[in-house]
């Protein structure tokens, strides 16, 4: 278990060592730079000179590359050029602020998604497990973005829910918590409607193929009652698939974020990557890169960990490989 | 039923885009001025004189020339003019009263016929793009599944490198390191190929799962036996057998390109001006604070993409074997991925 760990530990520090490394250089041999996307026609040649020497982009790619490399190894990440910050202060900012979106999604998704997959999972026909089979049908092809279009919509029109930003200018009445959890509402829900959906879907067929198992023919011969087979045993056996999707969501949750971000104006990693990106802020590229693949690498961990915690079988069958 | 409800929505997509130069009241980018944002025009056939009529339109009359409110002026009836001037229907006074079924967007051009047009960009990308994948996926997918050894620990731990990120940062990250201007063309052909790369891990995953249990089989032996060589051998005999496979994972593509085109369109990355996509609809909408409130058919490409996400979904749905090929294939493909985590 300790050498899988270790294992996993040196995966994840080369994932975010490749992925920041890549958005850096990608972002640095694109044609134009910072200084040139800011100043625009107005730069003169010696403007633009001397704004290169500022931000070190007079330096080759090599020497940059180096220096940026070994600057990171102290976990100083560099300075963003746009916002004049450093960029490990701007990243913790906004990867909180991600982080806050997509835990409150998942959470909305496994909440809704999981119990409805055992109901329509566990009973053959009636209006309840057709309307939730319906319902997801719909939701699987509404993603983020068509979600929180939708949603946003909705809201504008009725005017219920705030749908831009993260908070309001003003502190309202009820407090800035209330206040924050007012405008998750509809990117939170724009992430996780869909995943519901998907999560309810998984669940559905694992219930009903372990329904099938001997053991619920046995526990109905033993007098259990059917409610407590369905909740508890079954559930238990048909847990699993579910729970080794979840490692699969964490990508489908940042993919998701983006779009929603970008939306919804929520100032999360993602709408930062994409001002960075366009504004060839190199530096805060390959932060904003490294910061959603620790993202990434995290969330397949707690999920296999997760997983095992379910599941010994799996965990076993991974420290045998490992 | 909800099948045929399925094929029938992309059918009807892919009939919009077929015929948009037909079908469409106008050219893609005629806009018209007066008609900023301007509201759907309905189509009546009973007019104010309690008489019914050929299917007419009114005109729209500026009530606010700043705030772009319009109001139907019921003075005068516009007929409509069928199959006139290479149009399947358009307003019989184009200048006065333009036949706007979907509204105006805030250049003044017709929602509806950029609709269609946009289709053909949106959904030609992303077949184009799943076609790619597949090429890419069922090459590398078979050469590795075939030799195996170094060459395919390779291929396919590249392939789960692109698997475990993001698609949507891949894409972000590939598009912004080029210029960000470009033709309608080039950006076709960019946003296709950096599509193909991204999607093309699943069915090389897969297929190569396929192609090795299907190589111990005995028929392949034999095919060896009688002096197939290699190449015989994975074209003819080893990859018909991934055929399933990848007709599933590539309907699931078309879809999931659909929406990256729209997202990447939508922050700005996508096709330049007046090429219509359903992204690039959707991101000039998004530049007005009033669409949610005040504009909603601005929306609509919103719309059209959901219904042929819908279709997708509903065509593979009911095929409960597809769905659990898809499930198994995929969660076989992830299984592959983990242990090398």
């Amino acid at each position: 278990m300790t050498r899988y760990l270790a294992r996993r530990v040196a995966f994840a520090l080369f994932l975010v060592t490749a992925v920041s490394s890549a958005s850096l250089m990608l972002a640095r041999l694109a044609p134009g730079d910072f200084v040139t996307e800011s100043l625009g026609v107005l730069g003169t040649r010696q403007a633009i000179e001397q704004q290169r020497a500022r931000y070190g982009l007079d330096k080759s790619i090599g020497v940059q590359y180096r220096d940026w490399l070994t600057a990171a190894a102290r976990l100083d990440l560099g300075y963003s050029m746009q916002y004049g910050r450093p960029v490990r202060d701007l990243i913790s900012e906004r990867a909180a602020n991600t982080a806050i979106l997509a835990v409150a999604a998942l959470a909305l998704a496994t909440l809704i998604g999981l119990p409805l997959g055992v109901i329509s999972g566990s009973r053959r026909g009636g209006a309840l497990p057709g309307a939730v089979r319906a319902a997801s049908v719909i939701l699987l092809s509404m993603p983020p973005l068509l979600t929180s279009l939708f949603l946003v919509f909705v809201s504008a029109r009725t005017g219920w829910l705030p749908i831009a930003g993260m908070r309001s200018p003003a502190v309202p009445a009820g407090g800035a918590l209330i206040d924050l959890l007012r405008h998750l509402v509809v990117p939170a829900a724009a992430i996780a409607l869909p995943l519901a959906a998907m999560l309810e879907r998984l669940q559905s067929q694992a219930m009903s193929e372990a329904i099938g198992e001997p053991f619920v023919l046995a526990a109905l011969s033993r007098g259990v009652p059917w409610s407590r087979i369905v909740w508890r045993g079954a559930l238990k056996a048909a847990l699993r698939p579910t729970a080794a999707v979840y490692g699969l969501v964490i990508g489908t949750l940042l993919s998701g974020s983006f779009a929603v971000e970008v939306v919804t104006a929520w100032p999360g990693l993602g709408s930062l990557m994409l001002q960075a990106l366009r504004s060839r802020d190199i530096y805060l590229v390959a932060g904003c890169a490294g910061a959603g693949a620790l993202f990434l690498a995290c969330g397949t961990l707690v999920s296999d960990v997760a997983l095992a915690a379910i599941d010994p079988r799996a965990s076993d069958a991974r420290s045998d490989r490992a | 039923m909800t099948r045929g409800l399925g094929a029938a929505l992309i059918a009807i997509a892919l009939l919009a885009a077929a015929t948009a130069p037909l079908a469409a009241p106008h050219a893609m980018d005629a806009h018209f001025p007066g008609l900023l944002n301007a509201p759907p025009t309905v189509v009546h056939i009973a007019g104010g004189d309690r008489a019914w009529h050929a299917p007419f339109i009114y005109r729209w009359r500026v009530v606010s020339q700043l705030e772009q409110r319009y109001e139907e002026d019921r003075s005068t009836r516009v007929p409509l003019a069928w199959f006139s001037a290479g149009h399947l229907v358009r307003s019989a006074d184009e200048d006065a009263a333009p036949l706007l079924l979907l509204g105006a967007d805030n250049y003044g051009r017709d929602v509806f016929t950029r609709l269609l047009f946009g289709a053909r960009t949106s959904l030609a990308l992303a077949v184009t793009a799943a076609l790619g994948a597949m090429v890419i996926g069922v090459s590398l997918g078979g050469i590795a599944g075939l030799t195996g050894g170094a060459l395919d620990e390779l291929l396919m731990g590249a392939a789960d490198f692109v698997m475990v990120l993001p698609a949507i940062y891949v894409a972000l990250a590939l598009r912004s390191a080029l210029p960000l201007v470009l033709t309608a063309g080039q950006v076709f052909a960019l946003l296709a190929a950096i599509f193909a790369v991204v999607g093309a891990p699943i069915i090389a995953r897969g297929v190569r799962a396929i192609v090795r249990s299907e190589r111990r089989l005995d028929y392949a032996a034999a095919a060896q036996a009688l002096g197939a060589n290699d190449r015989r051998l994975l074209v003819r005999h080893l990859l018909p057998a991934a055929r399933g496979f990848v007709a599933v994972q590539l309907t699931l593509l078309v879809p999931a390109f659909i929406i990256a085109e729209a997202t990447l369109s939508y922050v700005g990355l996508g096709f330049p001006d007046p090429v219509a996509s359903w992204g690039t609809m959707l991101h000039d909408a998004s530049s007005s604070v009033r669409v949610f409130a005040d504009f909603p058919w601005l929306l609509s490409p919103a719309a059209a993409m959901f219904l042929v996400v819908l279709g997708v979904n509903l065509t593979l749905q009911n095929s409960r074997s597809a769905a659990s090929i898809v499930g198994r294939a995929d969660l076989q493909v992830w299984r592959g991925v983990k242990s090398r985590l």
